[in-house]
């Protein structure tokens, strides 16, 4: 316990006298666009990509209103092709991969580990405007005309065949993954060299050992993924040939070098996930986590093991049979460390003080919905039912599960929690409980519907298909319709709590962890001294043995 | 469930039951524990404050252990089926199938040809060759639990054996463009007998022309002039190796290595003589890379698969053909 703690823990007086913070420091669009504030870029960040994550749900609402009759009669087909496309781009390069790492974990790095900034607050800024640079371009190729690649720009299709607007969107993707190796970049040197005094790594709360084993993918693989786009320029552009048989290259490198990226990937969206979710289950059943070490290692086993695994992508792909084998028995052990989290979380909760506030119950929300999408990986990743469901509506219920279900429910559990200390204003209670259980009604029934449809045989990227799949489809579309109100509600409470919410104390969860030791919101420089650090992470017995 | 229509089929779907069965077996467990957990130890009083509980190696390593367990129990069954999948069986009849935007060509050893229709036998395992003209297809038939990618630049194989006569499904799986959903088909699983007659009448559909691969192979092997160095010796003189018996044997390169002579060596050395040249011979052969379409690879496949060590094509008697 720091000795700043033991002053901080009360209500400051923000109510009534305004008190300088990071918000009100100072005011106008320059203020903002030339901050080097963490905390500032995080809200930057948070506009940004709440702007794309609802392009992308259109995109989606588009997709499931045209998929509720079999016969493609609201868009073409070409048109359609380009909706998903635009959906997956979307969604993952420019809201999952970015959202919590550079919303949360901007905010709250530097302030979990009792630091004034992060290590490069201007790469910082950088960071932010070079995914609005990316993300202009893809928004360009969006509007004139749009690109029809699906997200994952399989070759030869992408480089010889594909009539749009490849490239454009493929600079937007390239430019956009530098974001992220600077992101991860500064939040690995802050994590080595800003810690306060006393905080060992061994004391550090989950949700930074989460977004340093984070760091580490994004680093590594991002760069891969750039390579492998600038080669699809090349061929698209000079047709020099890489991939594209027709000029004498291998159409499978590409999915080699695409899934090398792309599979660690989705470790980048759920890592941060569970990262969020342990500081969760900690503060509602106000416990220790349950096996900490387990829970730290298993992050980092799963983001080296998630480098070995991408080729669980390719079992049909006529990728060798040997090579299929060692891919997956990979993909089967990087299931265990995530087992491990269940587990473990589950654990935390025997024998503690367990209540129901908003991002608990996305916390639980997310240890169902992640356990399904879980689950459903070891069918994938078993050799001969890959076969069988491999490409089908199975493959997009799973990872929908694991990034919506999982890496969503936790952004939004998150952002309940730390919005008092973001904004200092409380959201409102029940409206946000409401909002909860309509996504949580809603996402289940837009994609379980979606496991059977997949294993019945319904490929997916589907503009049409055969009559038989009509009823799951439409039991999907109207689970998709409740979806999407529930994504509207928090959407319309939180602006309104920024003018009328009721004013947030300084810690009103009764959280540990250092960014709740400081006011809400919290001042520029974060602490008015440097807290030194005494204790491991989650150490509630300790707070209430002190007494309130 | 989707019919089972294959072998295959009951297999795949009970590695399906088990998968099932431990996954609702974990997921049930976890729910209830969480929820248990919830109500019993929810917050009773705002000042309560519970014991702090670190953890415990046995449990972790309970709950390690035997998820590895099973996980590996589900790999070697996964494992297991893949394998049967990869090596069709000694009597397979062979088929090639070559997919483009946006339908599917198909050939019969017999000649006849389809085109996004695929009539088979009931219980007569079928090997299928598959290539592509464009981008990537996906062969996709939900009843058999069947799918492989067809890769344009090489050949991939797989096979089935049809167990119950119908009509099912054969979709384009890999998205391939604009007309990705409407690359679709229809499989016809008929009785031997009536198989044999759909074979013989041509049913009175359009794609019913065809010579055999193999005749059509031997044909283009006459017009390309391939004969000319690979039909056996002028005066002594080999300038090509003799493809008698060649498939399925191991050749020996220059470079040392030896490589099986399969379907992706034999298109190889068709389109790029030079990546992998026999001993003992010159680099003399010319590429026929955009000489010969993939339908006509496909028949040139056929007819070296059927040259066995005793037939030496030779010229005289094939230039008469």
């Amino acid at each position: 316990m720091s000795t700043v703690a033991v002053e901080a823990r009360d209500d400051f007086p923000t109510a009534t006298a305004p008190r300088e913070h990071y918000l009100n420091v100072n005011y106008g669009v320059k203020s903002w666009l030339l901050t080097t504030d963490h905390k500032r870029i995080a809200l930057l960040y948070l506009a940004s990509i709440t702007l794309f994550f609802f392009l992308g749900g259109f995109f989606a609402v588009v997709i499931r209103l045209e998929l509720m009759t079999p016969a493609g009669d609201l868009v073409q087909s070409e048109t359609y092709n380009k909706l998903f496309t635009m959906h997956g781009l979307i969604m993952i390069f420019f809201f999952l991969i970015p959202s919590i790492p550079a919303v949360l974990g901007n905010f709250l790095v530097p302030m979990m580990i009792g630091a004034r900034d992060l290590a490069f607050p201007r790469l910082n800024l950088l960071s932010w405007y070079i995914y609005v640079l990316g993300g202009l371009f893809t928004l360009c190729a969006a509007v004139l005309g749009g690109v029809d690649t699906g997200w994952t720009f399989y070759t030869p299709y992408s480089t010889t065949y594909a009539n749009s607007n490849v490239i454009l969107t493929a600079v937007g993707v390239f430019i956009t993954g530098f974001s992220s190796i600077l992101t991860g970049l500064n939040f690995i040197v802050t994590i080595h060299t800003m810690r306060a005094p006393g905080l060992t790594w061994f004391r550090l709360p989950l949700f930074i050992w989460a977004h340093y084993a984070t760091s580490l993918i994004m680093i590594l693989g991002t760069p891969v993924v750039a390579i492998t786009i600038v080669l699809v320029a090349l061929e698209r552009g000079l047709h020099i040939g890489i991939f594209d048989p027709a000029l004498g290259g291998d159409p499978v490198l590409f999915q080699h070098l695409f899934w090398f990226y792309s599979h660690p990937a989705v470790y980048i969206m759920i890592l941060p996930a569970m990262g969020v979710i342990s500081e969760l289950i900690t503060c509602f059943s106000r416990k220790r986590i349950f096996g900490y070490g387990f829970i730290a290692f298993s992050s980092v086993a799963i983001a080296v093991l998630g480098f070995f695994v991408w080729g669980h992508h390719m079992f049909v792909s006529s990728q060798s049979v040997y090579a299929g084998l060692v891919f997956s028995v990979l993909s089967f052990l990087v299931a265990i460390p995530s087992a491990i989290k269940v587990f473990n979380w589950t654990a935390t909760l025997y024998k503690g003080s367990v209540s129901y506030e908003t991002p608990m119950l996305y916390a639980f929300g997310f240890i169902g919905l992640f356990t399904i999408g879980g689950l459903t990986g070891l069918f994938l990743a078993s050799l001969g039912l890959d076969v069988h469901v491999h490409d089908t509506y199975f493959v997009v219920a799973h990872f929908h599960y694991i990034m919506v279900g999982g890496a969503i429910m936790a952004y939004l559990g998150g952002l309940h929690f730390w919005w008092p200390k973001m904004t200092g204003r409380m959201y409102p209670e029940g409206w946000a409980r409401l909002g909860a259980l309509i996504i949580f009604i809603g996402f289940n029934l837009t994609f379980f519907p979606q496991f059977i449809l997949g294993y019945l045989g319904m490929p997916r990227r589907y503009h049409m298909y055969p009559p038989e799949f009509q009823i799951l489809n439409v039991m999907s579309s109207a689970g998709a319709s409740i979806l999407g109100v529930g994504y509207l509600i928090p959407m319309v409470y939180f602006l309104w709590s920024l003018r009328y919410g009721a004013v947030a104390s300084a810690n009103p969860w009764r959280a540990k962890g250092l960014e709740w030791q400081t006011p809400s919101p919290p001042p520029t420089e974060n602490f008015s001294e440097t807290p030194i650090v005494t204790e491991e992470a989650y150490n509630y017995a300790r707070q209430e043995a002190v007494g309130v | 469930m989707p019919e089972k229509a294959s072998t295959l089929a009951p297999r795949v779907d009970a590695l399906y039951y088990f998968l099932i069965s431990v996954s609702v077996f974990f997921a049930t467990l976890i729910f209830v524990l969480v929820i248990y957990f919830a109500v019993k130890y929810r917050r009773r009083s705002a000042t309560e404050q519970p014991l702090p509980i670190e953890g415990d190696l046995r449990l972790e390593l309970l709950w390690t252990l035997i998820p590895f367990g099973l996980a590996m129990i589900m790999f070697g069954w996964g494992a297991n089926l893949y394998f049967s999948t990869s090596r069709a069986p000694s009597d397979a009849s062979n088929l090639y199938v070559v997919g483009k935007q946006w339908m599917w060509k198909i050939q019969h050893p017999e000649g006849r040809r389809e085109i996004n229709e695929l009539h088979v036998p009931v219980g007569q395992a079928v090997k299928l060759t598959m290539t592509s003209e464009d981008v990537i297809h996906s062969f996709f038939i939900p009843a058999f639990r069947m799918k492989m990618d067809v890769v344009p630049g090489r050949y991939t194989t797989t096979w089935f054996e049809a167990s119950k006569v119908g009509e099912y499904h054969l979709f384009c799986a890999e998205y391939c463009g604009t007309r990705h959903s409407q690359m679709i088909g229809r499989i016809v699983v008929m009785e031997p007998v009536q198989y044999e007659h759909w074979l013989a009448t041509g049913n009175g559909s359009a794609s019913t022309s065809g010579e055999a691969p193999e005749v059509a192979g031997a044909r283009l092997f006459q017009e390309q002039r391939c004969v000319t160095c690979h039909g056996g010796s002028v005066s002594g003189v080999k300038l090509g190796p003799s493809l008698a018996g060649l498939f399925g044997k191991s050749v020996q390169l220059q470079s040392g290595e030896t490589v099986t002579a399969d379907e992706g060596y034999i298109r190889e050395s068709i389109l790029n003589p030079m990546a992998k040249l026999v001993t003992g011979y010159q680099p003399i052969m010319p590429t026929y890379q955009g000489q010969i379409d993939e339908e006509g690879l496909l028949q040139l496949l056929a007819y070296i698969r059927s040259l066995r060590e005793t037939v030496e094509p030779s010229r005289e008697t094939r230039a008469e053909q």
